[in-house]
């Protein structure tokens, strides 16, 4: 940014900033952090023209500007609506907003085919954290939903379009990093599908970067598929020498052994860095790599439960409702769950927690059993 | 009044000797002599409002178009009328072809554009012949081309034929696809008018609306501006179908009743076979159904006009919209639940699937329509109904998303008793292909 860009005052959720002239609502949002900052499904700081398709980040604009204080009559996408000086925004304030949030998931949900259990997504997926932050609890539809079948992109991707909210950040990735339009989009409406065109495999040393833009399980590892579930892998960072990218990445390992390879992210679950294929594919072993350490997660999930940095605390009456334990992951597993238990405190554990945290006292954990038995 | 449609009864007037014999290309003539900007000042004056759909000004989204030095700009005439119920730009192309080149050619002048497209919908084969015939006739008589009419200004006109997506009428899915794109509607801000055909400061104006500048050139803004009523100037081509003696396209002033228009010998005469009149789509089939006692009447007791204003009075309550001028009639026999089910059906076919309200929820409509009409619906399927609707309207990228909610909404605004009915006559649901038959009861009887 020159020195001589102005800046503008936006006020969001009662929070006033100052940014750059040109900031998107999103932006300024993120700069705040927390619960002010509208989910981004489709947004992506890093792809060009990317953003304004999914809609979860709609906001209500209840002030245009000093000059023009008129309220938008719409929700706006704030990934898209760039601030104005003076403007008032409403993010999780507005009632509007949160109901048409949940319309936005709900629509998200209505084709998705839940199968959590069997995606390698499952624990870093956006669209379970959005569900679960911004969705209801119960599904409308009755009806069957649509299906595609699974389509191996390459060598080393698996697309399963079933999955797929269509954000089309993979097009803009693959457009951008490869420079072919080979990948895009088929058919419209509810029965648009990601495709290769047609049927081509992509072969580009950088393709397997949308695996890492795609916010679901859609675009997946095939060399990860299966083997394991993340959650059970601790991401550290580290790096190689290599001659085609930075070599920069985050390995997911278990023990000694490296599951899988992926590109470091920021807190916004935006890739950092691009990698190529050769360090994402092909470079299992540990050896491979100079380790850096545990990463750190900012993210809502599972893999950094209550360990993301400058989180926004929880409101008291939510923490009471929810005997006593931090919200976010109030699933009601906590009578039964290997993971959720009492005796672990979280947040002492360094750096993010991984399976065997929950191993180590296998005591506790049976004597916990019992102690469920007995309450029912 | 007839400004448009005029002539277009004339033998072969949709060829050049015969149109300029008629007075046409003398609005040229008379623009080619002025200053681009005197022309747009005209279209300003004359009120003339967009034949699209959404009835902006044409004169005020002309003087938006941003002239950047060095930076070609471009207007492209939108003839994808894919819209259910809409056929003017149709008929208007098919026959006064010359019309709309003349209407283009000022259009151009005025607004600086050297390379103009026509968009038209890819059905329309035939007419993309009769308007290459019509522009090469117009480039052999030195309206087109280099240096018109000795002017030093230079205009070619391309048809470009649509694949078959209603989508592609959005004006800028329309510039998408005219680039070479698929026809996914751009997110705006910016507008054509700063931003449009590869990125170039673009006017996208309906067939209709062009067609228009011709007359207001002759008469004068001032005078054009006269015609019709307040803001609603000129006048509009309605095409009417449905269940009417008369169906077809009228040129008609818009201080006309709705009464007279559906009843007069002029216009549609009357409903066949005596029939009752129930429902009115006015608008094409975007805008919201109106009953019958909503129709002649707004809710204040006032006559209701075929005009813009007129038509959306009391809003969405008890009001709908002049939209394209797809006026759809539908008798008492009409099952409205049938007939919203088939127009959700378009809109789930239509939806590029950008947005995901738009992209899930007209299907999901579609689904609970089509159990409803066949007599598998529940009553919480009506408020389902309508929460959907909720869900998608002012939520999306581009209009087609409210365009899908509005008639949903609109019939369970007025017609929810025949809703319940198909719940609670499931069977009777399935072997009529009707609903309520003589729902128009308790409604107006109302003959001229
Ligand atoms: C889904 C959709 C379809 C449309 N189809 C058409 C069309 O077929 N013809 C048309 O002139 N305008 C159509 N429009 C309106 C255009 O976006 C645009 O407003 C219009 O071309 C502007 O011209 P006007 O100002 O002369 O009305 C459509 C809009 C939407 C949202
Ligand atoms: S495959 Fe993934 S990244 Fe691509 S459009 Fe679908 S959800 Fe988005
Ligand atoms: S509203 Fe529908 S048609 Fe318009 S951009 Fe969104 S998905 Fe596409
Ligand atoms: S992130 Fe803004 S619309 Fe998807």
């Amino acid at each position: 940014m020159s020195e001589q860009t102005p800046k503008f005052k936006v006020t969001i959720d009662n929070i006033t900033i100052e940014v750059p002239a040109g900031t998107t609502i999103l932006n300024a949002a993120r700069e705040i952090g927390g619960d002010v900052t509208p989910p981004a499904m489709c947004y992506y700081s890093k792809l060009e023209g990317s953003g304004g398709k999914c809609r979860t980040c709609l906001v209500e604009v209840s002030k245009g500007s000093e000059k023009d204080p008129r309220p938008m009559p719409k929700l706006v996408a704030s990934c898209r609506t760039t601030v104005m000086d003076g403007m008032e925004v409403k993010n999780m304030t507005s009632p509007k907003v949160v109901e048409a949030r949940k319309g936005v998931v709900e629509m998200q949900l209505l084709n998705h085919p839940l199968d959590c259990p069997v995606c390698d997504q499952a624990g870093e997926c956006h669209l379970q954290d959005l569900s679960y932050e911004h969705g209801s609890s119960t599904t409308r539809t009755e009806f069957e939903r649509t299906t595609f079948s699974q389509e191996d992109i390459g060598e080393y991707i698996q697309l399963h379009k079933t999955r797929c909210i269509l954000c089309y950040r993979c097009v803009f990735a693959a457009n951008q990093l490869t420079g072919k339009r080979e990948h895009g989009v088929l058919m419209r409406g509810d029965h648009a599908e990601i495709s290769t065109f047609i049927g081509k495999a992509l072969e580009n040393e950088f393709i397997g970067n949308v695996i890492d833009v795609c916010p679901v399980g859609a675009l997946t590892d095939k060399t990860f598929r299966f083997k394991n579930r993340v959650w059970f892998t601790k991401p550290v960072d580290a790096h190689r020498n290599c001659p085609t990218c930075s070599g920069k990445t985050r390995l997911w390992m278990r023990g000694e052994e490296v599951f899988r390879v992926t590109a470091r992210k920021d807190k916004w679950g935006e890739v950092e860095e691009w990698i190529c294929n050769d360090c994402r594919f092909h470079k299992k072993q540990a050896s491979d790599w100079v380790i850096e350490g545990p990463s750190k997660i900012d993210r809502h999930s599972v893999i950094s439960q209550n360990h993301y940095q400058g989180a926004v605390e929880a409101q008291p009456e939510l923490v009471n409702e929810i005997i006593g334990k931090n919200p976010k992951l109030l699933f009601d597993i906590h009578e039964v769950s290997d993971v959720n238990r009492e005796e672990i405190d979280l947040s002492k554990i360094n750096g993010p927690a991984h399976s065997d945290n929950f191993l180590a006292n296998q005591k506790a954990k049976h004597e916990r059993k019992l102690k469920v038995g007995r309450n029912k | 009044m007839k400004l448009l449609l005029e002539n277009a009864h004339i033998e072969g007037i949709r060829y050049y000797e015969i149109y300029r014999k008629h007075g046409g290309y003398r609005a040229a003539e008379k623009a080619l002599k002025m200053a681009p900007d005197e022309i747009v000042e005209e279209v300003k004056k004359s009120g003339l409002r967009g034949r699209g759909g959404a009835g902006f000004p044409a004169g005020m989204k002309w003087s938006f178009l941003a002239k950047p030095e060095g930076v070609p700009r471009h207007l492209v005439c939108n003839a994808d009328e894919s819209e259910p119920g809409t056929f003017k730009d149709r008929y208007l192309m098919e026959f006064l072809p010359h019309l709309l080149i003349e209407g283009l050619l000022i259009s151009s002048f005025a607004l600086g554009s050297n390379l103009t497209f026509i968009y038209i919908r890819g059905e329309y084969a035939w007419i993309v012949d009769v308007l290459e015939q019509a522009i090469a006739e117009a480039k052999t008589n030195g309206w087109l081309g280099k240096n018109i009419q000795g002017t030093g200004f230079d205009c070619e006109i391309h048809v470009q034929r649509g694949a078959g997506a209603y989508i592609c009428g959005e004006e800028t899915a329309l510039l998408e696809s005219l680039e070479g794109k698929r026809g996914n509607p751009r997110i705006k801000p910016p507008f054509p008018a700063v931003q449009g055909l590869w990125l170039r400061p673009t006017v996208v104006n309906n067939v209709e609306t062009l067609a228009a500048v011709v007359p207001i050139m002759n008469i004068g803004g001032e005078a054009y501006s006269k015609i019709g009523v307040g803001r609603s100037t000129g006048t509009k081509l309605i095409s009417a179908c449905g269940n009417i003696n008369k169906p077809g396209v009228y040129e008609i002033e818009m201080n006309l009743s709705v009464e007279e228009f559906i009843y007069s010998d002029e216009y549609c005469s009357g409903i066949p076979k005596g029939k009752k009149l129930k429902a009115c789509i006015p608008g094409g089939s975007s805008v919201p159904i109106v009953p019958a006692n909503l129709l002649f009447k707004t809710a204040k007791g006032e006559t209701r006009y075929m005009n813009y204003e007129s038509l959306s009075d009391g809003g969405f309550a008890t009001g709908t919209m002049m939209g394209s001028g797809g006026f759809i009639v539908l008798d008492e026999d009409q099952c409205v639940v049938r007939h919203t089910m088939t127009l959700a059906r378009f809109y789930n076919h239509e939806s590029c699937g950008q947005c995901s309200p738009c992209r899930e929820g007209t299907g999901w409509m579609y689904k609970i329509l089509k159990n409803i009409e066949y007599g598998k619906g529940k009553m919480s399927d009506i408020d389902l109904l309508w929460d959907i609707q909720g869900k998608i309207e002012g939520n999306t990228i581009c209009p087609l998303g409210d365009a899908a909610a509005w008639p949903v909404a609109a019939a369970i605004r007025h017609f929810r008793d025949e809703f319940e009915w198909h719940v609670t006559h499931p069977e009777e649901a399935q072997t009529r292909n009707y609903g309520l038959a003589h729902y128009a009861e308790p409604l107006s009887t109302v003959t001229v």
